[in-house]
Order: C-alpha cells, then sequence, then structure tokens
C-alpha cells in the first residue's frame, strides 16, 4: 500500500505478536501494547493507516461520555453501510489508538476494505491535540470538561487551553475539519471561536430536567471576559442554557437537540431533531448523560453525512457500550455496572439512583490506580447528600473501600459493609437482595474492569479483549 | 435527637464557589458531622466575591482554586486582610489549604517575576517553579510539629514552591510527599490557631485529630474555654487516616 513502507510493516508483525503474546500470557487484553511495539518502532504508522480510511476519520474527546459516544457513532456507521474501524476498549491514549489500527492492518499495512471504512476514535482529552495533525479527522466531537483527575490532568482550564491552541495550529484543517460542539458546556462552545470552519452545536432544549439547584462540582463559572455566567437551566455541573452577562456571548442555538425528555430507571425517551427532522427516540440507556451521549453522536453522524435513519436506529438498538450500563443476570438478580469516575459522572449516576423505585441495593468501589486517578479527594465534590432520602442497602468495596465508607458516613450513608476484597463485597451485595431484584454497581475505571472480570466469570460473559478483536475481524 | 446544643460555633468559608476545585468542601462536612457528634453547634456562613465579611469568626476556611479564579479573588482578599490578620491575631482558629494557604502568605512571585501580595497572615512566600520543573503532585505523610496532632495524611497537587519565612512554624515534617518545596521537608504553616496546609484528602475528615484541633480552639474562641469535648473519635475515619498513611507508605515520595 502506498505509504506503508518496510519499517512499518515490519513494526506492525511485531506490534501484532506483542498483543498476542499478552493476551496468551493472561495479561489483561494487550490491547494498549501492540500500539507501543508498532508505534515506537514507526512513528509513521498511524497517520499510513489512517490515510487509507475512505470514509475518513471522526474523533470523539471530552471528560465524559467518550465510550459511549463512540459506540454509538460506530453503531450508526455499520447501520449505514459504513465499516466502522474503532478503538472499541476504551484504549484511548496513542498507543491504544495505535494499537486499533496494528490490529487492523495486514502484515503489508493494508487495511481490508479501507475504501468503505469511518475511523472511529474516542481519544483522552489531554491526548487529542497531539493526534489532530496524525489523524488528520473529517470531524471532531467535542463533549464536555469536568474537573477529572486532576493529579493526572491538571486544571480544566489547561485541558480547554491545549484544544485552542491545536486547533490554531493546524489551521491549515480548517477547510477540512469540522467540529461538533455541546453548546451547553461554555467551555467547550467557546471552541466555535478558535475555528474558521464548519461547526455543529447540540445541546437539550427542555427546561423541565434541569437540576433545581446547582451542582457542588460547577467547573466553568466565570466567562473569558472576567463575568460570572448566568444560567437560565443548568443540566449537570456547569452545563446548561448559560449566558454571559459581561461580553453578551451566549449559548448557540443547536442544530441538533432533544426535547422533551423523559428519565425512566432503564431508558430515556426524547425527541431527536436534527437539521429540522425529528423522530422520537427510546434510548436503551438511563440517565440524562446518556442523552447528551446520544446527541453528540447524533451530531457527529450528521456531519459525517451519514442518513438520519441510520442514527435513530442505533440509538435505539445499540445498547449499553462496554461497562457503561451493562446487565448481567446472576443469581436471579439484575447487576448493572455504572462507570463514574469524576465529580459529575458521579453525580449523574447519583441522579439516575434517585430515579429508582423500591429498595436498592448499592455496590460502590472506589480503586486509585493512575487510570482511576491516585487521588481519591474527588469523592468529597460528588452529591452522596442527594441519597440521604431513599431506602438503600449500601456496600463499599474497591483499594479505597475505606475512604469512599468515611464520604458516605458523611453524607449519613451508613454503610452495611465495607470491604476491600471485590469478590465478598460481591457476596455481600447478592445476599442483601432478593431474587428478581437488582444490584447497581458504581465504580471507578479500574473498579469497573475488576468487577466485570468477576461478573463475566460468573455468568460466563466475555472478557473485555474480546470486544476489540470482534472489531478486528469484522 | 436531644436539645438544641447549648454550644455552638461560626464557621465563615471563603469563596466556596471559588476556591472549591480540590474537594475542599470536604473539610466543611467534617467540621459539621464532627460538632454534630459533641454535640456542638455549627453555623455556617459562606463569604463569596464582594461580600462582606461577618463581625465574627470562631473557624475560617479556605480552599484551593484554579489558577485563573485565585487570580481573580486575590485582591477581594486583600481587602479583607487586615481584618483576617486581627482575627488570626486573636486566636482565630484557621484553615486554608493549598490555593488558599499561598493567599494567605506574604507574596507569591509568579514565573515572569511579578509578586502578587497575600494576605501576610502566614510568614510564607510562595514562587512558581522554573519552567518545566514539574508539579508537586503525590500522597503524603508528614508528622505533625503540632502537639497532639499525630501523623498527617492527604494528597498534595501543587505547582508553586513555599518557603518558610523566620516567623513561620512548619505544620509538621513530609515523611512521604514533597511538602511545601520538595526541598526542606516542610509541610505548612502555623501562625497562632492558623493552620496552612498543600493537603487535600479532604484533609480534615481522614485527620480527625486535626478537626478536633480546630473545633477545640474555636469554642475556645468564643467561650474561653473548649469545654469537655468527649466523644470517641470516628471509626471510619481512624480507618480511612491507616489506608491513607499505608498507601503514602507504598507509593508516596520517600524523603530521607
Amino acid at each position: 500500500m502506498a505509504g506503508v513502507g518496510i519499517r512499518e510493516r515490519g513494526a506492525l508483525l511485531l506490534g501484532r505478536g506483542a498483543g498476542e503474546a499478552a493476551r496468551r500470557l493472561g495479561r489483561g487484553g494487550g490491547t494498549a501494547l501492540p500500539g507501543l511495539v508498532a508505534g515506537t518502532l514507526a512513528p509513521g504508522l498511524l497517520e499510513a493507516c489512517a490515510r487509507q480510511l475512505g470514509r475518513g476519520v471522526i474523533t470523539v474527546t471530552g471528560t465524559n461520555g467518550k465510550t459511549t459516544t463512540s459506540h454509538l457513532l460506530a453503531a450508526a456507521a455499520r447501520i449505514a453501510g459504513w465499516d466502522p474501524l474503532a478503538n472499541r476498549s476504551g484504549s484511548n491514549l496513542e498507543r491504544g489508538v495505535v494499537s486499533s489500527f496494528v490490529a487492523e492492518a495486514g502484515t503489508t499495512g493494508a487495511i481490508p476494505r479501507a475504501g468503505g471504512r469511518l475511523g472511529v476514535v474516542e481519544l483522552d482529552e489531554a491526548v487529542w491535540p497531539r493526534l489532530l495533525p496524525r489523524l488528520r479527522p473529517r470531524v471532531a466531537v467535542f463533549l464536555n470538561l469536568f474537573r477529572d483527575q486532576l493529579d493526572r490532568y491538571g486544571e480544566v482550564d489547561s485541558i480547554a487551553e491545549g484544544w485552542r491552541r491545536a486547533l490554531a495550529a493546524h489551521a491549515s484543517l480548517d477547510a477540512s475539519l469540522a467540529l461538533v460542539l455541546n453548546v451547553d458546556d461554555p467551555s467547550v462552545a467557546a471552541l466555535t471561536e478558535a475555528h474558521r470552519g464548519e461547526v455543529i452545536g447540540f445541546g437539550v432544549e427542555d427546561p423541565d430536567v434541569a437540576l433545581a439547584a446547582a451542582e457542588h462540582a460547577s467547573d466553568a463559572r466565570f466567562c473569558g471576559c472576567g463575568a460570572t455566567y448566568r444560567y437560565d437551566a443548568v443540566y449537570m455541573g456547569h452545563v446548561g442554557a448559560w449566558r454571559c452577562p459581561g461580553c453578551g456571548r451566549t449559548r448557540p442555538r443547536p442544530l441538533v437537540a432533544a426535547r422533551h425528555i423523559r428519565l425512566d430507571a432503564d431508558t430515556t425517551r426524547f425527541e431527536l431533531s436534527v437539521a429540522g427532522a425529528t423522530a422520537e427516540v427510546t434510548l436503551p440507556l438511563a440517565g440524562l448523560y446518556s442523552v447528551y451521549n446520544a446527541l453528540a453522536a447524533a451530531a457527529g453522524a450528521h456531519a459525517l453525512g451519514l442518513p438520519f435513519d441510520a442514527t435513530v436506529h442505533a440509538l435505539a438498538e445499540s445498547g449499553p457500550a462496554f461497562g457503561r450500563q451493562e446487565r448481567f443476570n446472576l443469581d436471579d438478580r439484575t447487576v448493572r455496572l455504572l462507570l463514574a469516575k469524576n465529580p459529575t459522572g458521579l453525580n449523574e449516576v447519583i441522579r439516575t439512583l434517585r430515579a429508582l423505585p423500591g429498595e436498592v441495593t448499592l455496590l460502590a468501589l472506589l480503586n486509585d490506580g493512575i487510570q482511576d486517578g491516585q487521588d481519591v479527594s474527588w469523592i468529597y465534590d460528588a452529591d452522596f447528600e442527594q441519597l440521604t432520602d431513599r431506602p438503600l442497602h449500601l456496600v463499599v468495596s474497591g483499594d479505597r473501600a475505606d475512604d469512599l465508607a468515611l464520604r458516605c458516613a458523611l453524607a449519613g450513608l451508613a454503610p452495611r459493609t465495607v470491604d476491600a476484597d471485590l469478590a465478598r463485597a460481591l457476596d455481600a451485595a447478592l445476599a442483601a437482595t432478593p431474587a428478581g431484584g437488582r444490584i447497581e454497581v458504581v465504580a471507578t475505571y479500574t473498579a469497573m474492569l475488576a468487577i466485570r472480570a468477576l461478573l463475566a466469570a460468573r455468568t460466563g460473559a466475555r472478557p473485555y479483549w474480546d470486544d476489540a478483536d470482534e472489531a478486528a475481524r469484522s | 435527637m436531644t436539645a438544641a446544643p447549648e454550644r455552638a460555633i461560626r464557621v465563615v468559608v471563603l469563596y466556596p464557589e471559588v476556591m472549591d476545585v480540590y474537594a475542599d468542601r470536604g473539610n466543611l462536612l467534617a467540621v459539621q458531622a464532627r460538632c454534630r457528634a459533641l454535640g456542638v453547634g455549627c453555623e455556617v456562613i459562606e463569604v463569596g466575591l464582594g461580600d462582606a465579611l461577618p463581625e465574627a469568626a470562631d473557624l475560617v476556611l479556605i480552599g484551593g482554586g484554579q489558577d485563573r479564579e485565585q487570580r481573580r479573588i486575590a485582591p477581594d482578599l486583600a481587602a479583607k486582610g487586615e481584618a483576617l490578620r486581627a482575627w488570626a491575631d486573636a486566636d482565630t482558629p484557621m484553615l486554608a489549604v493549598c490555593g488558599g494557604f499561598q493567599l494567605f502568605g506574604t507574596f507569591y512571585r509568579t514565573g515572569a517575576g511579578e509578586e502578587l501580595p497575600g494576605v501576610g497572615l502566614f510568614d510564607v512566600i510562595t514562587v512558581a517553579p522554573p519552567p518545566g520543573a514539574p508539579r508537586c503532585i503525590g500522597d503524603v505523610l508528614a508528622d505533625a510539629a503540632v502537639e497532639g496532632l499525630g501523623e498527617l495524611v492527604g494528597f498534595e497537587n501543587h505547582g508553586g514552591r513555599t518557603y518558610l519565612g523566620p516567623a513561620a512554624q512548619p505544620l509538621a515534617r513530609v515523611r512521604h510527599g514533597f511538602g511545601n518545596n520538595g526541598d526542606d521537608h516542610t509541610e505548612g504553616a502555623v501562625y497562632r490557631e492558623a493552620i496552612g496546609t498543600y493537603l487535600h484528602g479532604s484533609v480534615l475528615p481522614k485527620n480527625p485529630a486535626l478537626t478536633d484541633r480546630l473545633i477545640r480552639a474555636a469554642l475556645r474562641h468564643r467561650y474561653g474555654d473548649a469545654g469537655d469535648l468527649a466523644a470517641p473519635a470516628d471509626a471510619y475515619a481512624l480507618r480511612a487516616h491507616a489506608a491513607a498513611a499505608e498507601v503514602a507508605r507504598r507509593r508516596g515520595r520517600a524523603n530521607g
């Protein structure tokens, strides 16, 4: 293939071999290792692969919702007959992206049927600036910007600045790059000013689902002009119908919107509007944050030129992404995984839990690995107090179970069980739940991987790297 | 519940809507919960940008913010500096964390050499890290230099390097972690009953001895003596403290 030289071919072989070896040795999915090996040996490999994709590349970044949005976008592309090439295991750092391409490219470096394929690339928000010039996407989706793992990312302001600088530095991409922006997040909406090409906005237009009071974790209080934003409606964190009383900047009207939203225990229903076309959508995912992910996918699909019907079908049918509201049936109890790795994400999960009828068994897991954030301070920014008025059987586990137990106790939620051992904690949750009942699991990233592996082993579900392999075989 | 508490303290929280980026509101939650356990009333007054300070306070809390937001509150805080220094001189307990600690110092020297004046409550200065120098990030385990506090645990994340002046006492000496500047092993500062620290965590929930010290000082400030505060230490707090100490010993930056 054009652009794939002998060096890249050698790197591909070695990278694939390393990933296979990692899986055989039982060291997790080996989803990043091929990328590390191949990317080190042949730094131009990613560009060479991305160039081959006839339908181009769409990137998805932001603090929360990357995996679900990418999952929905890939589903819409698949329904439309655009064979998606996605980094589906949530491997969203540079190595993980390179690995995904390595898995697809044959030993010659050629991606099969590349002419009809679309790259759907979920990117860590801090990595996006570096990969913009290498992937040269047609569409870049920006979801939101919340405080997250301050020990790793630094301040929210510095992430936004990185995005702006990358757009300015690659202004030559303007003509071919469309930005898809969450207009409800003022930090994201501000990217409009850094881009001269096409911009497509998405947002919620339903004051009935606004919060009665602003949440504690709000990460954009001040406009660039110095004034404090005012809100006609707050949907989550600092996301809502905002305006600046100082300079007059205001939330742009979105081209893609959700109206008449109904939030239920396991689904959300809303009227989806894309550039004037409308459809009633029942999304099999709970929570307003899921509506935002659906809107981002719909707006991204529109920017790509995918048919509206494909989007609507994808939203209704594609179900949860890996570890995101996945459900398992174990001992006649339904176990649902809810990923929460920062205050706003956790607040959204708490809001979802509040909407559930009856007593809920909550298995809450806090880990402090590098992917979780080694600092567990953030749990104090989440509003656990919102759960005090509903019946709850709380079991706390994870590597930092004691920190989480203390946080819950300060909120007036005394845990019934605190046990750092995950298997024992799961047993305690099962014992506390009647047959036919449900257990909600709230977990940070590595805790989610661990509990999912445990659930997969007990129920016979597939381990996580199968998901990437499935994409590789498609 | 029994009758209304006989004694109460007034807690003033400075700029809660701005200096809140790092979960420092956990400190207020810990004070409130401990006051409930001790049967002490706890009145909270939030002082935002442009708000006047109340006439009196028994405990002052301020947390850390983003750089941009800290620059916004600096002039407002400077205008309150004289009152805050007078409170500190009258043995009002205070807890200033991270950015709040820096702002309570003499000045912050930016990378460009500009000196942004602080409240001057602590005899400390903070300088921006030299270009390319890493932030001080990680788990902290420190031995308190203040009697009765034992070991302190938390998590630090700061770029600025803080140095103690001759009139400043350190809060603690770091066994694991960077502390004020990564060089001299000091952590935080103490002036009378006011405490500055880089510890998040949040720091008060998992350092119950520090929480009790502040509440006792607040009661002394209000009533002249703290009275008999007999309530066993919170078991959740002690376990979280032990867990954080263990993590710091395992992976915190070790000091000689």
